[in-house]
Parts: structure tokens; sequence; C-alpha cells
């Protein structure tokens, strides 16, 4: 039987899984970040405790820079601080950071190239009872469109503390997306992590899912689920969407010859868009997207709003069975 | 550091030459801001050769003082004044706004490093300035943030959460200079959204204000003096210009904002140019 990477949690499929906030991630990791790197600053729009860089700031007061409710301002100083020589990380929700100050990261910050990392908490519909106004669905599309940034999106706590790490290491402007609720703990400490390099976290042969974030969870127990039926999905965790990684896409559907992209985001220009720009060039196939169909969220439980717009493990299941048709 | 006479007169005769500059270059590229560059000519005459800490051959010397220019479209003048202090080659301003030239429209870093930042979305060197100055009291550095603004940015809303960062972080390295020409692209300040009572704003925004007469050069110089010696809050010099100054045909006249001088246009600005010189030259003896 085929199965799933053995560096992922052995628990995984259990029925109680560990389950973390991806945003512990990041505070975590910075924690570790602020002792390794005194030139890591850490900025917030009154969102410290929510976005977890309260501890940092307790820890590292004179590093930690309270903006108050104004992200263009906060976007700026951040590429002030860069061009001085600091790395700044601003920290509030997606919808206000990347989302109300695009102006400022594209001129300031991109066009400046300058080293800030843009942190989007609170990113995708499983924000949930906040409603549609705080629930980010295209912050991938706005930042990945920008030259220079790079654009992350990682799928579990393990992973968002790796992301961490390497926005400080890699120089230049970096966007990464967390998510608000307990999210299934997929990776452990020995997992491959790397900037540009998407992980293949169960083979396959018939369906690549190109999957990114948390919903990297909901693709693999659909995978498990369809492979009782017979299909053979190979699952792909690809956090980094901008540089894509071609290499490990392109070998996948070269020999699946079939995909379904997998998001917690408006489907257009999305990471699934990034991915069907690639393979239009190169390797023309069936693609199905599950994501946000050209629509606002509303208030609900996160599984509920999942599975109301259509992105539960049975969306995804759905997904690969249409693409199959097709292919 | 004081100002003698001698070089106070020396910078009005250099100011006058960078207005002459900013009228040839405009001219050659066919479009571009006049009004503007022409009002700020003696606030980065007095910036570039007596007030910032510098070095025109070494433009990435770590204790330099950091000029913003936050109001990229009057770039010519930045421009001029950097080419006569020795940046680069006067000739260079000819390129201006042609394709390749280190002399982009707006300003743009990874053309020319030495402009310390890309602007020209207007408020955006505002935040840019405040957080190089923050970056400055965290290493404990000497060097200063020299901001410059036009009015007409004070309406975007981020200029103000800058204004206000600033002043509650007392950052008192940090200087803005700001343009009052009382002209932007549609008509005047006042009719098209009203600055005023435009001191008394960032008095209560907790900044040192001084307002000066923005063409004497020794104001502009005893301004950046006493913001140095002001220890709990940054300083804004509110520099009161005449927009287009020096060609009578367009000072005070909104219509010169955006738009360049053609071929006989030029001319007859590079006439009035030479008059002020003349001007500059007999009041002085």
């Amino acid at each position: 039987m085929p199965s799933h990477s053995t560096h992922l949690n052995p628990h995984l499929f259990s029925s109680d899984v560990e389950q973390i906030p991806t945003r512990n991630g990041y505070g975590d990791g910075l924690l570790m970040l602020g002792e390794s790197n005194p030139d890591v600053v850490v900025l917030t729009g009154d969102l410290a405790e929510s976005t977890r860089v309260l501890e940092f700031g307790k820890k590292y007061p004179e590093r930690f820079v309270e903006c108050g409710v104004a992200e263009q301002n906060m976007a700026g100083i951040a590429a002030g601080l860069a061009l001085a020589g600091k790395i700044p990380f601003i920290s509030s929700y997606a919808v206000f950071s990347p989302g109300r100050n695009w102006d400022q990261i594209r001129v300031s910050t991109c066009l400046n190239n300058a080293n800030v990392k843009i942190v989007g908490a609170h990113a995708g519909i499983s924000v949930g009872p906040d409603g549609a106004t705080h629930q980010a669905l295209e912050d991938i599309a706005i930042m990945r469109v920008l030259p220079h940034m790079v654009v992350v999106v990682p799928c579990d706590y393990q992973e968002t503390m790796k992301a961490t790490f390497e926005a400080a290491a890699c120089i230049g402007p970096f966007y990464f997306r967390f998510a608000r609720e307990k999210t299934p703990c997929i990776t452990t400490l020995k997992t491959p992590f790397k900037v540009g390099r998407a992980e293949i976290f169960r083979k396959g042969k018939n369906v690549s899912i190109i999957a990114c974030g948390p919903l990297v969870y909901q693709s693999l127990v659909a995978a498990e689920e369809l492979a009782k039926s017979g299909i053979d999905c190979e699952v792909i965790n690809n956090h980094t969407i901008k540089p894509l990684d071609e290499k490990t896409l392109l070998a996948s559907v070269r020999k699946t010859k079939a995909v379904v992209t997998v998001e917690e985001h408006q489907i257009m220009a999305g990471a699934g868009s990034a991915v069907c720009e690639l393979l239009c060039k190169k390797y023309p196939v069936p693609v199905e997207m599950v994501g946000m169909n050209d629509s606002y969220g509303e208030s609900g439980k996160p599984s509920e709003l999942l599975e109301k717009y259509g992105m539960s493990v049975k969306a995804i299941k759905t997904a690969v069975k249409k693409v199959l048709r097709r292919a | 550091m004081i100002i003698h006479d001698q070089k106070v007169r020396r910078l009005e005769k250099l100011a006058n030459s960078i207005r002459r500059d900013i009228i040839a270059m405009l001219v050659k590229a066919g479009s571009g801001h006049s009004a503007g560059p022409l009002d700020m000519a003696d606030v980065f005459t007095a910036l570039y050769f007596h007030i910032l800490h510098h070095r025109p051959k070494q433009p990435q010397l770590e204790g330099r003082d950091r000029l913003v220019l936050s109001c990229g479209h009057i770039c010519p003048v930045r421009y001029a004044a950097m080419a006569r202090a020795g940046y680069f080659p006067l000739k260079t301003l000819s390129t201006l706004r042609k394709l390749g030239s280190p002399l982009q429209g707006h300003p743009e870093l990874h053309k020319l490093r030495a402009v310390e930042n890309t602007s020209g979305p207007l408020a955006q060197g505002t935040s840019v300035a405040v957080g190089m100055a923050l970056a400055g009291k965290m290493d404990n550095k000497k060097w200063r943030v020299y901001g410059v603004l036009s009015d007409g940015e004070h309406q975007e809303g981020q200029t103000w959460e800058a204004v206000m960062f600033a002043g509650n972080k007392g950052l008192n390295n940090l200087t803005f200079l700001v343009d009052r020409n009382n002209i932007q692209i549609d008509g005047m300040t006042e009719e098209v959204m009203p600055l005023e009572p435009f001191a008394d704003k960032y008095r209560a925004f907790n900044w040192h204000v001084i307002e000066i007469d923005g063409h004497n050069i020794r104001e502009i110089v005893d301004a950046c003096e006493q913001a140095k010696r002001i220890y709990e809050k940054p300083t804004v010099i509110i520099c009161h210009t005449i927009p287009g100054r020096g060609v009578e045909f367009m000072e005070k006249k909104y219509e010169w904002h955006g738009i360049p001088p053609n071929e006989e246009q030029a001319q007859e600005a590079l006439r009035d140019l030479r008059t002020l010189r003349g001007k500059i030259i007999s009041e002085h003896e």
C-alpha cells in the first residue's frame, strides 16, 4: 500500500490527532529567532496577542514595535527599518496586512526590494465566526503578483515555525500566512522544509493533489479514503506558492496526468492558478480547483464553512473523481 | 553648523543654477513636474551643501544622514542637487525619464542607490523615514533622518499615521521639511482640501514646529540646527515657498504643478532665472 512520508506525524489519521493553531508556530518561532538573530524586529498593529507576538514583545521590548491600528504606516516603517539593516516582521490579520497596505508593500517593500517579512494571520475562511470581513481569501493573489515577493503557506504548527526561521534567513520581501483555529499536526520536527521545494507527503499514481496550508490535512484524508475505492492519489504539500517548485510538480504530473489543487483562498489568481500557469506552459493536463469560488464567506464554525463553501474532504474527493473522468 | 554670509551667497547662486538645471532637464524629458522642484531648490541646496553629513563618492557611508524624499515627483531638484554635489556627472541629468536612465521619473532605489528610497505614491516616504529614524534610535546611531514632504501629501491618511507614530516615540533624530507651496494638481490646497491650521496639527501630534521662508538659505540652515537641539520630540520645518519660484510665468500657478515647459517657455524661464541670478549678486554687493 502506498503510504505517506515517514517523516510525518505517525498519529496523523487517528481521531485524536494533536491539533495546534498554526499561528502558535509563528510566536514560538519568533521567540527562538529573537535569541539567535539580533536584527529581528517585530511589529504589530494592535494585534500582539492574537498574532502571537506578545511573548516576543515581553522578552525583547527593545525590538518590538507597537504601531497601533495603522497598517499602512506599519508597512512603511518596516521598509525603513529594513533599509537601515533590520529584519522586520509585520504582524497583523491578512485582511489588513497585506489587504489594506498593498500599495505600501508594492512600493516601499517590493520595489525597494526591502528585507521585510509580512505575516498574515487569520487567513482563510476558517477564521470562522468573525465573518466575511475578516476572512482573507485574496492575500496569496495580491502577494504573488508582486516582483521580488516570496509567498509561503505553511500547513501546520511545525511548518509555520520553520517558515518563520526561513523568512529571516531569506533576504528580501517574504509573505507567509497562517490560520486562527487549531489544525492537525501533519509534520514533525524532522519533516523536511525548504522554501521553494514542494514535499510529497503521499506517493500515488492516479492524481496529483497539490495543496497548501492546513487543507493539506483534508487532502491527505481524502487520499486515504479514495485509496479504499482504488484511486491512488499523490499528495503534495506545495507550501511555496512563489517561487514554485516546477521540478517536483512537473515530475508528479507527468506520472499522474491529472491534478487537483487545494487552497483556502479564492480559486481565481491563488495557489491553484500558480500551478495552472506552470502546467499550461509546460505540461497541460486536466485540473480541478478546490477553493473559494468567487464569493465571500460568512460567520460560522470553521468546519461548517469549509463544508458549505466546498473546501472539505468531500469536496476534494469529488474534485478527484471529476478530474479522473476528464483525464 | 553655523553658516557665513559668504556661503549663503554662494548657495543662493548654486540654487539658481539648480533651477536652470531643472528647466533644462524638464524640457529635454518632455514630461514631469515644474513648480515643486523649482520651489524646493533652496531647501535641497542647503541640505546637500551645508546640512547633510554625507560623502557623494561614498553614497553608502554607514554614518551618513538619510535624506528621504517622500513626494517623489519633485525628484528633478534632488537629482540636480546630487549631480552638483558630485554623486554623478552633470551630463547624466539630461537622461531624466529616458529608457535605461538612473534618473527615473519618480526616484527608484535600485536605479540610484543614493536616493535612499523609492517614492512617488504620496505619503510612503513619511513612514519609511520614520522607520529609518527608529532603526537609528535602536542602535544609538548619530546619523539623522531628514524627510522632505509636499503639503498635498498631508491629505493622505498614512502621513498622519507616521506623524502620530513619530510624535509618540519622540524621534528627535527625525526632521521633516514640508514644501508648503499651497498648490496641488487640481488647484490650491485650501480649495481642494484645506490643510490649515497646518502647524497646529503637527503640534497636536507632539512635534516641534518651525515655520520659515523656504527660499531663505540662512533660515533653512538655522531651522535644521534648531531641530538638532530639540531633544524630546521630532521637528517639522514648514517651508513656505512660492511654487515655480524664479520663473515668473510659473510662480503661484497650480497649473504648473505637473507639466514641463516647452522649448519656447524654457527659454523664457532661463531668462527669468538669469535675471534672478543678477538680483542675487547685486543684493549682496
